[in-house]
C-alpha cells in the first residue's frame, strides 16, 4: 500500500503531530512520502520524500489553495492512502481532497487492520470497523493513536512545489488566548467538574471536594462553555494539558480531547453513573455512583 | 437572506447502546432522541441572525426516518421557518457523502445564503457532511467556527488546536460548521411550541433526491474491550467512599 501523508506546520513551525503520520507510515511499512505546506527553516526529520510548498507564500490555511496542491502531488505519487492528522487542519482538508478524488474518507482512525479501519463512535463509546469501497482512499488518524516516530534516520528528499489559485476565503490571522490566571499544569490535585454535575448550582460541591483535597477545580469543555465554571479551568485539547499526582473527574463521560488533556495524570479516580464512559479507558479507578450524591460523602469523610 | 441549517437527530450519548443484528451500528429501539448537540449551536446561530437583521427565512432540514420530525419541530420552536424532512428509513448506514449528496441536490437551486452545521454528530462524528456539501455545490465552507459576527460581510473565528483560533472573512454563499460554545442555544418557549405546530414541515422522499453508491463499508460495530487497568467498584454509596480513601491512601501520596 503506498501512503501520502500530509504534514501540519502552524506559525512558522513543524507541529509535532506530524512525526504520527511518520509512525503511521511506519508501521504499515510503507516508504516515506510527505506533502505539507510549511517552511524549509524546519522540515520534519524521516527517510523519505517531502513536497514543500511555502506557507509565506500560500498561506497557513487556505483551504482551496492546500486542496489544490494536495490534489496534484496526488496526481503525481499516486497513493492509495493519503493521511492527515484528525486535527482542525485534517478535518477540514480531507472531506475536500476525498471529494474531488470520489474516494471515501475514513475519520479518526484509531486502529489499522487488514486493510480495515476501526473508528470511534458515539463519543468514543463504542467502534466501527469499517472498509473502503475505492480505489484510493483518505483518513484523518487520532492524534495518539499510533506512536510517533521521531528518530527516524536520514533526511527527507525536498521537492519544492507550488501553484496559483484563488481563495474563497480571507484568512485575517489568529487570535490566541489570553493568558490565564488559573495555571493548572502545576497543580499536584485536580477534581474537574464534567457534564454529569447537572447544572451551574452544583459546582460548589465540587469545588468543596477540591478544597478539602487542597487542589484545584478543574472543568470539561461542556462545563467551560456553558459557563458554569471559567474558562481558564478547562482541561483538554482547547484547555489545559495536565499531569497531576491525583485527577478526580467527576461525571466527565470522557471525550477525545479531555482525555488528550488529563490522561498523563498519576491517577486518575472517575465518579460516573456510566460504566462505559470513555473516562474507564485512562481511569485507575471508576467508581459507579452518580457524583452528587457521592461527593458530598467522600467530602465528608476526608475530614 | 435565505439560510440553510442541517440537523441530525441522535441518541443520548449516555444511552446503554446495543449492537444490532447485522453488527453494523447501534440497535435504535429503546433509545430516547434528541438534536445533536452541534447542531443545536447551529439552530441558535441562524436564529439570532434573523434576530439582527430584518428578511431572513431559515429553512431547517434534517435526513432520516421518521422520528427525526420531533427534531425538526423543536428546531421551528426555537425560531426556524420551515422545515424540511428528507425521509429515509435507511440513513444509518449511508455515509457522510451519500448523506451531502442528498442535502446538496436538494439545495442547488435553492440560492441559500448560509448553510450551518454542526461540526460533526455525537453517534459517527465523521465531520464530514458540512464540508462535502460546500464541495459538491462549489461554494465556501468555513470548518469549527467559534464565533460568528455578521455586518455587511461574515466574519468567523475558527477553532484550532491549544486556545488559537483563526479569523476569516468570507463573502456568501457560505458552509459554515459549528463548534460547541459558538453561542447559548435557547430552549423553545411555550407559545412558541405552539407557534412552530402551524409552521411548514414537508416531507421529500430521499428516493426523489440524486442518490450515491456508499463509498465504504461497516464490517462490525462492537463495544472496545476493556483495558482491565480501570477498578470498577461498585455498591453502597458511603461504603464506596471509604474504600476510595483506602485506595487512594495506599496507591498515592496525596493522603
Amino acid at each position: 500500500m503506498k501512503l501520502l501523508l500530509v504534514g501540519e506546520y502552524r506559525e512558522n513551525k513543524l507541529l509535532d503531530v506530524t512525526y504520527d503520520l511518520i509512525g503511521f507510515a511506519d508501521k504499515l511499512e510503507s516508504e516515506k512520502v510527505m506533502v505539507a505546506i510549511g517552511y524549509e527553516s524546519d522540515v520534519p526529520k524521516f527517510d523519505g520524500k517531502l513536497y514543500l510548498a511555502d506557507a509565506n507564500e500560500l498561506g497557513e490555511y487556505n483551504p482551496s489553495t492546500h486542496k489544490q496542491l494536495i490534489l496534484d502531488v496526488i496526481e503525481k505519487e499516486n497513493p492509495d492512502l493519503i493521511v492527515f492528522i484528525h486535527s482542525s487542519f485534517g478535518w477540514d482538508l480531507a472531506p475536500r481532497v476525498a471529494t474531488s478524488l470520489k474516494a471515501t474518507q475514513l475519520t479518526e482512525v484509531v486502529e489499522y487492520k487488514d486493510n480495515s479501519f476501526i473508528v470511534p463512535s458515539c463519543n468514543s463509546k463504542l467502534r466501527r470497523e469499517l472498509k473502503s469501497k475505492t480505489s484510493k482512499t483518505v483518513i484523518t488518524i487520532q492524534a495518539g493513536a499510533f506512536t510517533p516516530l521521531y528518530d527516524s534516520v536520514g533526511v527527507p528528499e525536498i521537492e519544492n512545489i507550488s501553484i496559483s489559485t484563488t481563495s474563497d476565503i480571507n484568512f485575517v490571522g489568529y487570535e490566541k488566548a489570553e493568558e490565564k490566571g488559573l495555571d493548572l499544569t502545576k497543580a499536584e490535585i485536580i477534581v474537574t467538574a464534567g457534564r454529569g454535575v447537572g447544572k451551574k448550582d452544583n459546582i460548589p460541591i465540587i469545588q468543596a471536594l477540591a478544597d478539602k483535597f487542597g487542589g484545584e477545580l478543574g472543568a470539561s469543555r461542556p462545563v467551560a462553555d456553558n459557563e458554569w465554571v471559567d474558562q481558564s479551568h478547562q482541561v483538554g485539547t482547547t484547555g489545559q494539558t495536565v499531569s497531576p499526582k491525583l485527577y478526580v473527574a467527576c461525571g466527565v463521560s470522557g471525550a477525545i480531547q479531555h482525555l488528550a488533556g488529563m490522561k498523563k495524570s498519576e491517577f486518575i479516580v472517575a465518579i460516573n453513573t456510566d460504566k462505559d464512559a470513555p473516562i474507564s479507558e485512562v481511569a485507575d479507578i471508576l467508581v459507579v455512583a452518580d457524583v452528587l450524591q457521592f461527593v458530598p460523602i467522600l467530602t465528608n469523610k476526608l475530614s | 437572506m435565505k439560510i440553510l441549517v442541517c440537523i441530525k437527530q441522535v441518541p443520548d450519548m449516555e444511552s446503554k447502546f446495543k449492537v444490532n443484528a447485522q453488527n453494523n451500528w447501534f440497535d435504535e429501539n429503546d433509545l430516547a432522541y434528541r438534536i445533536n448537540e452541534y447542531d443545536e449551536y447551529a439552530i441558535e446561530q441562524a436564529v439570532q441572525l434573523k434576530e439582527q437583521l430584518s428578511d431572513v427565512d431559515i429553512t431547517v432540514l434534517s435526513v432520516g426516518p421518521n422520528r427525526v420530525k420531533e427534531a425538526l419541530k423543536k428546531a421551528l420552536a426555537m425560531g426556524c421557518d420551515r422545515a424540511i424532512h428528507i425521509e429515509d428509513e435507511e440513513s444509518y448506514i449511508k455515509d457522510s457523502s451519500q448523506i451531502a449528496s442528498l442535502i446538496a441536490d436538494f439545495s442547488k437551486d435553492k440560492e441559500f445564503d448560509i448553510i450551518f452545521t454542526g461540526m460533526q454528530s455525537q453517534d459517527r462524528g465523521s465531520a464530514q457532511v458540512g464540508v462535502i456539501i460546500s464541495e459538491l455545490l462549489n461554494i465556501a465552507c468555513v470548518s469549527t467556527i467559534a464565533d460568528f459576527e455578521y455586518n455587511d460581510s461574515i466574519t468567523v473565528k475558527r477553532e484550532l488546536e491549544g486556545g488559537l483560533k483563526s479569523i476569516i472573512k468570507v463573502d456568501t454563499p457560505v458552509v459554515l460548521t459549528c463548534q460547541l460554545g459558538l453561542n447559548t442555544p435557547r430552549y423553545p418557549t411555550l407559545p412558541n411550541i405552539m407557534k412552530a405546530k402551524k409552521k411548514e414541515l414537508l416531507t421529500i422522499d430521499s428516493l426523489e433526491l440524486s442518490s450515491t453508491d456508499s463509498l465504504n463499508e461497516t464490517l462490525n460495530f462492537y463495544y472496545p474491550e476493556k483495558s482491565g487497568a480501570c477498578l470498577i467498584l461498585e455498591g453502597d454509596t458511603s461504603e464506596l467512599a471509604d474504600k476510595l480513601i483506602t485506595i487512594l491512601k495506599e496507591k498515592t501520596s496525596v493522603l
